[in-house]
């Protein structure tokens, strides 16, 4: 951890505005040259409802959002409209305040609105703050608001009153409160900014000692989501085509791709449910454009006939799993990852596919580009899962990271002098699904192409197309579709640097082991642990399917002990870890949480410590630990 | 040079080059209607100069789906009910393509039903033949959605309860802008209203009647019928949708009680296709994007194009 950090966090009620200030509050911290990561918090509803979004910022690199908080701006919710007194949701309005206060460190700042929000109604709030030695600073930001234009720009007023609380320069705020409005809006808004800025200063004496860390980019930088990186990652790679039905949070990336494909010459098509959104991929993909869909848990779920279509044809495309946690509609805005198994085996038949699962921001964008790759290289379909944290949380890169070369090779498609080479039937049906190759692929021809008829099916069929039943050809035919995850898996061993990303010391003991969007809190756990005298390291896992066996196989020899971190309650990834090297079954421990939040770099701390020790009872709640077999 | 030469290819072609010896026979019953939609669109297809190169045919699943089977055109034999989104997607990627779509009335009208309503919403231009035998022909012979109420099966024992569903008024409601009934015993208006709906600039749809000598036994040959446009008992302005809509009404009804109106009911020039809507909101290329890729001289758009937001 380190100690130079500021944890800002605004609270309110969903509808308020909370994205919008946070995100320019998170880019101004960007500008002034700290690394950022955004946690976002919100309920399943459309207005109101305490929803709450988490800004780290610190000179050193940020990997997760770490434990706790030290400062809070607490807006109160204006859109709490409960029918009776503590409703079913409870108190909404008083919700931004004392929803927040457990995870608020010691020492922290507190700053609310006194024009929305009443301490009296909070219980013990008094007491709390001076066990915790809070500094809390009530503020009418409401009536600030007031005063100089509308009511919702408190908002304004409460970032002001924490940059002067924190020392923090007001310029990147103005400057991207520029670029966001104009007119008479932009200068209330200045207004109330500097008003509360100047108010804070002159009222207070600062008795805490947060202040804005500092630091230095080497270049320019830009804030962007998992689901943002994937988006562009499609882009360049020439994805031109997207179909989709929306669904949280896989609606990200089918908004972000909906409003560039058009300007790109791309075609956006939403529609009726998500078995047609997936057929149309298959569909225009057939024609000859890369195209993409995707969903969240249950939508994919429609999604498994068309997909076995498309292994079945040999058909590319890249399908998108953004999860949360299940089963059935589960809990829309929480992450899990739970989803694992669905995606690797769903759809009747032995699976053939290519599944990724990145880690972080930059590895969304690389794996989108590598899914695309795999498939129309391979001509099978390939999926890309992550969760709603990925999918939404704002990490900074450099901005020269994006500056790649677009890739719109169609892959192991023929040009019409190939196909007239090419083997045909007496009749001139083009051989689209010959058994003679290298590495399982038969180029293909696309409709429109002259002498490169051929008949996809979903049925088994022969080298034209034709609908078969011989021993004999399906035979062929199935070994010829799974030699082609052979030949992926060797290429990705031999021709691309890992997919998988390792940390900590090369001799370490013990190893921890995740996959997905936990990886940055792990690899902060095992500096911790480190820096506490352990001896760890660990690997982040991408590649779901082909499974890097090798690598795996190496990480698990090279360590004593391993402790598998995962969002599910069924240790999916140990499973397949297990299933896929038939070993180390007496070697892995699962550290569990599917309590619909992320894990918290601290509770695999503990996670860890507890499973040394032998001590399961200490864990953080919300955590499980499951031990290893024969345990 | 383009990469799909087969598009726009203006030769005279043979009806002969839809089957060359090699195919599959088909394995269709013997007097199966089927075979009068193979036949009809063996003749239709280079009446309106298509090639077989240039023509991609996509079918569901059921006896129906294996039409592309026993085409030697480029063929999409999708699954159950999906053959419809595969398709427009096909057309939306390269439209210089002829896309036929087909299946049965349980893929197109029962399991397949939600897309058919939004394929015809849409009006993409494009033309979907549904084999109509009111019956599950290929897993033998349950009810189906255009099976008569009453009709016992295996599976409705004791006689469906259910109402039939009406194709033709489903397709105008739904917006198809090409809508015609026509039969397999009637094999020249079959040519006709396939070459019509193909040359038909927007969603057509053709409920196609197919009649399924062994599993819908009393039925159907779909004779005597009559050719609606030929009679001179029914007459309506095939462009005015009220009147066609009455029409059809009355051809469902009649069907049902033994007699078969055959015929084109309503066909809607003017609107605009689906593609057409999309280019003109700017939401869809003028130049087929399937082409692109093959394309050396295109400039590639970046990601890194859409980085200013992101500062
Ligand atoms: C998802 C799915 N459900 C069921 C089936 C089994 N099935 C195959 S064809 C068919 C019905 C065919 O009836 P219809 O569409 O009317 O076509 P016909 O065989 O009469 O031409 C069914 C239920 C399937 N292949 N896929
Ligand atoms: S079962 Fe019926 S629909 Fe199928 S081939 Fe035989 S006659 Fe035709």
């Amino acid at each position: 951890m380190t100690d130079n950090e500021l944890i800002w966090r605004i609270a309110g009620g969903s509808g308020d505005g909370i994205d919008s200030t946070s995100q320019n509050f998170a880019k101004a911290l960007m500008r002034s040259g700290l690394n950022v990561f955004t946690h976002r918090h919100y309920p399943s509803r459309i207005r109101g409802g305490h929803t709450y979004v988490e800004i780290r910022a610190a000179e050193d690199e940020v990997k997760s959002r770490g434990d706790g908080y030290n400062c809070l701006l607490a807006l109160g919710d204006s859109f709490a409209r409960n029918p009776q007194e503590n409703a079913y949701y409870g108190n909404e309005e008083t919700k931004p305040l004392s929803e927040n206060l457990d995870e608020l460190r010691e020492g922290g700042i507190i700053v609310y609105d006194s024009g929305l929000l009443d301490t009296e109604e909070i219980p013990d709030f008094e007491e709390r703050v001076e066990e915790n030695d809070w500094h809390v600073f009530d503020i009418d930001l409401r009536g600030m608001a007031k005063e100089h234009g509308r009511e919702v720009m408190r908002n304004t007023a409460g970032v002001g009153v924490t940059a002067a609380l924190l020392d923090m320069d007001l310029d990147h705020i103005e400057d991207l409160m520029a670029d966001a409005m104009g007119g008479d809006i932009l200068e209330q808004n200045l207004q109330i900014l500097q008003d509360a800025y100047d108010y804070t200063k002159e009222e207070y004496e600062f008795e805490h000692d947060l202040r804005v860390p500092t630091g230095d980019h080497e270049e320019e930088q830009v804030l962007l989501s998992g689901s943002n990186a994937i988006a562009y990652g499609a882009l360049d790679e020439g994805c031109r085509f997207i179909s989709g039905y929306p669904m949280t949070p896989w609606t990200d990336v089918f908004t972000i791709m909906s409003q560039n494909l058009p300007k790109f010459g791309g075609i956006s098509e939403q529609v009726e449910d998500e078995i047609a959104a997936a057929a149309l991929a298959v569909g225009a993909s057939h024609a000859g454009v890369k195209a993409m869909s995707g969903s969240s848990g249950g939508g994919f779920a429609l999604m498994s006939e068309p997909l076995g279509l498309a292994e079945m044809t040999e058909t590319p495309v890249v399908l998108v799993e953004a999860m949360r946690a299940g089963p059935s509609t589960g809990m829309p805005t929480k992450p899990e990852q739970g989803d694992l198994e669905h995606v690797l085996y769903t759809s009747q038949g032995d699976s053939n596919r290519v599944v990724f699962a990145p880690g972080t921001v930059d590895e969304a964008y690389d794996q989108t580009r590598m899914a695309f790759k795999m498939a129309y290289e391979y001509q099978l379909p390939a999926i890309v899962i992550f969760d709603q944290k990925l999918s939404g949380e704002n990490t900074n890169l450099d901005a020269s990271f994006f500056d790649r070369e677009p890739n719109p090779d169609p892959g192991s498609v023929m040009t019409e002098d190939e196909i007239a080479e090419a083997a045909h039937d007496a009749s001139g049906k083009f051989h689209r699904f010959q058994h003679e190759t290298d590495d399982g692929v038969s180029p293909r021809s696309l409709p429109g192409q002259k002498g490169g008829r051929y008949l996809a099916t979903g049925n088994e069929h022969n080298p034209p197309g034709h609908i078969s039943e011989d021993p004999e050809n399906r035979v062929y035919q199935m070994d010829r579709r799974m030699q082609k995850l052979e030949s992926i898996r060797t290429e990705l061993d031999e021709e691309h640097e890992t997919q998988q990303t390792y940390h900590g010391p090369d001799d370490a003991e013990y190893g921890i082991i995740t996959w997905g969007s936990q990886q940055g809190a792990v690899e902060e756990a095992v500096d911790r642990l480190n820096d506490a005298g352990h001896s760890v390291k660990s690997i982040g896992v991408s590649d779901m399917m082909p499974f890097p066996e090798a690598e795996m196989t190496e990480f698990l020899e090279s360590v004593d002990e391993a402790l598998v971190v995962e969002m599910n309650a069924t240790a999916q990834f140990r499973g397949l870890t297990q299933k896929e090297l038939g070993l180390y079954g007496d070697k892995m421990t699962s550290l569990l949480k599917y309590n619909g939040n992320p894990f918290e770099p601290g509770e695999i701390v503990q996670g860890f410590e507890a499973e040394i020790d032998d001590s399961a009872t200490d864990l953080a709640t919300g955590t499980r630990v499951e031990p290893a077999a024969g345990d | 040079m383009s990469a799909f030469n087969a598009i726009g290819d203006e030769r005279d072609i043979d009806r002969d080059e839809y089957t060359p010896g090699l195919e599959p026979q088909p394995t269709w019953c013997p007097g199966c209607g089927d075979f009068g939609v193979l036949k009809a669109l063996k003749q239709a297809l280079p009446e309106v100069g298509r090639t077989p190169d240039e023509t991609l045919v996509c079918t569901g699943i059921g006896c129906s789906g294996k039409l592309n089977s026993y085409l030697d055109t480029y063929g999409f034999h999708t699954i159950h009910g999906r053959s419809l989104p595969v398709a427009r997607a096909a057309k939306l990627a390269n439209p210089g393509v002829e896309v036929i779509a087909a299946g049965g009335d349980g893929d197109g009208y029962g399991i397949g039903g939600n897309h058919f309503m939004h394929t015809a919403r849409e009006n993409h231009d494009m033309t979907y033949i549904v084999f109509n035998n009111e019956i599950f022909g290929l897993t033998k012979g349950q009810t189906s959605p255009t099976s008569p109420k009453g009709h016992k099966s295996k599976t409705q024992p004791s006689g469906s309860a259910k109402t039939p569903i009406r194709p033709l008024s489903l397709g105008l409601t739904s917006g198809a802008s090409y809508v015609a009934r026509t039969a397999a015993v009637n094999p020249n208006q079959a040519k006709e209203i396939i070459t019509e709906a193909i040359e038909h600039d927007g969603f057509a749809h053709i409920d196609f009647l197919t009649q399924c000598p062994t599993w819908n036994k009393d039925a159907k040959q779909y004779v005597p019928y009559v050719d609606i446009q030929d009679s001179d008992d029914y007459d309506h302005d095939v462009t005015d949708r009220r009147e066609a809509a009455e029409m059809m009404h009355e051809t469902e009804d009649l069907l049902y009680e033994g007699t078969v109106l055959t015929g084109r009911y309503y066909v809607d020039d003017d609107r605009p296709s689906y593609q057409e809507e999309k280019q003109a909101i700017g939401e869809m290329p003028e130049e087929p994007l399937a082409e692109r890729y093959f394309d050396d001289d295109y400039e590639w758009e970046r990601s890194a194009d859409l980085l200013d937001r992101h500062k």
